[in-house]
């Protein structure tokens, strides 16, 4: 067995053990039957004029794209949070409490332990959110006859924000104590979601100065920019008075992605990871 | 000369204002067992983790096995157990010894993390978790884990710490067990009777510089001889054990009645103490 698989083998016990992964799914489980609860019932209040009048308001697809648009920011949310505590703590915290020193002696290298670590919680957070995203996608189907207009799309968006928060997890937790390192990298998601919420402001108010700073923030954390795109996929294809309205919402208003986005995430995610390496290769521990 | 498992030339360290070592010269030969000495902070952890790769000195070069310290073929052929380590409490103990054996690609095969709990008094507690360990259980799990894939130097810093008499006796066995497989030793330890009892050679640092280095019977020193006579005990602190027969002959000649004769040598905690400077009060 590779050192790669050794480490990711043994995260992935470590959640297990430590039941971090049952916790997981007990509380999606509840949050996607919240979910479809709360989809039937939009659904169900939107019926009574949601047939009478489509060629003006598609009551359907702007309940759809919104419960969805909900939807993934609670999935987001949730990945980076699995995302963050995946990470919590694996290089700073691990040394200041002995864990990490047994395993760094060993022949596998700085470089490989980190990227292995890195993986393992790139491809658990990713996997969950384009899990959860597909049951909703799912859910929102069966309650309301309503698809999105891409289906793979945002999944994708939001699996690679979660992956480059991650990434970023992880390059805080060479620097950071666990306690710290949470702290900064929610902050940060924080930080990255409000200045998407400030372009949609100077959207609306036709704000130049409002909507530069939320581009330059877009490009300094891209998990922002790719979960915007994502959400924007979402009703891309809709136009008329149902598209303007949706437009207007907290997600609907959403910023395409551009396509440099996905060029400009790989260069990212590579420079924090190589950044990463670098620190942790001249780190005494 | 042996060739050297480790070998540290001009080793220094510097942490901001803060020297933890500075020009340090040693080397372990092949089957020796070396012990550290050196009150705290004197650079006993320093040195270890530079010699495993996890610190990086400021200046002088060390090697393990040859090869420079930290690469990863002085990573393969060593095994270290840091003075503050801790294992994943989840973990079982065979199941923390086959994660080694994968990371350290040890070719002991399926039997190896027995083999190895046997030695170090576990073999009973294969299946119990590291959170459901005492302190020794789990230093002695330590010692386990830093012998898998049968290691050429072994860097133990304060291997007994946590350990009972009988612990440490069974620790003892073990390193000797391992010098007459070959295998070098830099031990580090507060005990110096632990020291002196299994170590073939004792290196005391002391604010960051070696300070003493020598067999321990080399660096004890005479302290005269004392004779019980009738009339009190009396020292003659310039004598050796060579003089003691002249001075009972002297002091029976002089009407003396000698009921016993004892050569003095300073203890290993004597030369200890002299040479990192402290008085013991």
């Amino acid at each position: 067995m590779s050192a790669v698989a050794t480490i990711l083998r043994y995260g992935i016990r470590e959640s297990m053990r430590r039941r971090v992964f049952l916790v997981v799914f007990v509380l999606t489980v509840a949050f996607l039957a919240l979910y479809a609860v709360g989809a039937a019932f939009a659904f169900k209040d939107v019926g009574n004029f949601a047939d009478s009048a489509p060629e003006i308001l598609d009551a359907r697809a702007f309940t759809g794209a919104t419960i969805l648009g909900l939807a993934m920011f609670a999935t987001f949310f949730l990945g980076t949070v699995l995302a963050v505590f995946l990470t919590l703590g694996v290089v700073r915290g691990d040394a200041e409490r002995g864990l990490l020193q047994p395993l760094v002696v060993r022949p596998i290298g700085r470089s490989v332990l980190l990227w292995s670590r890195f993986a393992g919680a790139a491809a658990v957070s990713g996997g969950y959110v384009l899990v959860v995203y597909g049951l909703a996608v799912a859910i929102t189907a069966i309650a309301g006859s309503w698809w999105p207009d891409h289906i793979v799309t945002p999944g994708i968006g939001l699996a690679a924000g979660v992956v480059i928060v991650a990434a970023l997890s992880l390059l805080a937790s060479i620097f950071l104590s666990a306690t710290a390192q949470g702290i900064a990298v929610l902050m940060l998601f924080g930080g990255g979601l409000t200045a998407g919420l400030l372009g949609e402001i100077g959207k609306a108010l036709d704000s130049a100065t409002l909507r530069e700073i939320a581009r330059v923030a877009s490009w300094a954390l891209p998990f922002e920019a790719l979960y915007e795109g994502g959400l924007r996929a979402l009703i891309s294809n809709t136009e008329g008075l149902t598209g303007a309205i949706l437009s207007l919402g907290p997600f609907g208003g959403a910023q395409g992605a551009g396509p440099l986005l996905a060029l400009w995430a790989v260069i990212y995610l590579a420079a924090v990871l190589g950044i990463g390496a670098a620190a942790f290769a001249r780190r005494d521990l | 000369m042996s060739k050297a498992a480790f070998e540290a030339r001009g080793l220094g360290k510097q942490y901001g204002a803060t020297t933890a070592l500075s020009g340090v010269d040693l080397t372990v030969g092949e089957a020796e067992l070396v012990g550290l000495l050196g009150p705290n902070g004197a650079g006993k952890s320093t040195l270890t983790k530079i010699a495993c790769g996890l610190v990086h000195p400021s200046s002088g070069e060390a090697t393990v096995c040859g090869h420079a310290a930290g690469s990863s073929p002085a990573r393969a052929c060593m095994g270290y157990l840091a003075e503050t380590f801790r294992f994943p409490a989840w973990s079982s103990a065979v199941e923390l010894l086959e994660l080694h054996q994968r990371l350290a690609r040890s070719e002991g095969g399926a039997g190896e993390p027995a083999e190895l709990l046997e030695m170090v008094g576990l073999a009973d507690a294969a299946d119990v978790r590291v959170g459901e360990m005492s302190k020794g259980m789990q230093q002695r799990l330590g010692i386990a884990q830093a012998l898998i894939g049968r290691p050429r130097m072994l860097f133990l810093d304060e291997p007994t710490s946590a350990l009972d008499p009988a612990g440490r006796r069974v620790v003892r066995r073990l390193l000797e067990q391992l010098r007459e497989r070959g295998v070098s030793a830099l031990l580090s330890s507060h005990l110096l009777g632990e020291v002196e009892l299994v170590c073939d050679r004792v290196a005391i640092l002391s604010g960051g510089r070696l300070v003493a280095e020598g067999r321990p019977d080399e660096l004890v020193r005479g302290r005269g001889v004392a004779v019980e006579t009738g009339s009190g005990e009396r020292l003659f602190e310039e004598a050796g054990r060579e003089d003691a027969p002249r001075i009972v002959s002297d002091l029976v000649a002089a009407g003396e009645r000698v009921y016993g004769v004892r050569v003095l040598r300073s203890s290993l905690e004597d030369v200890y103490l002299d040479a990192v400077g402290e008085d013991p009060g």
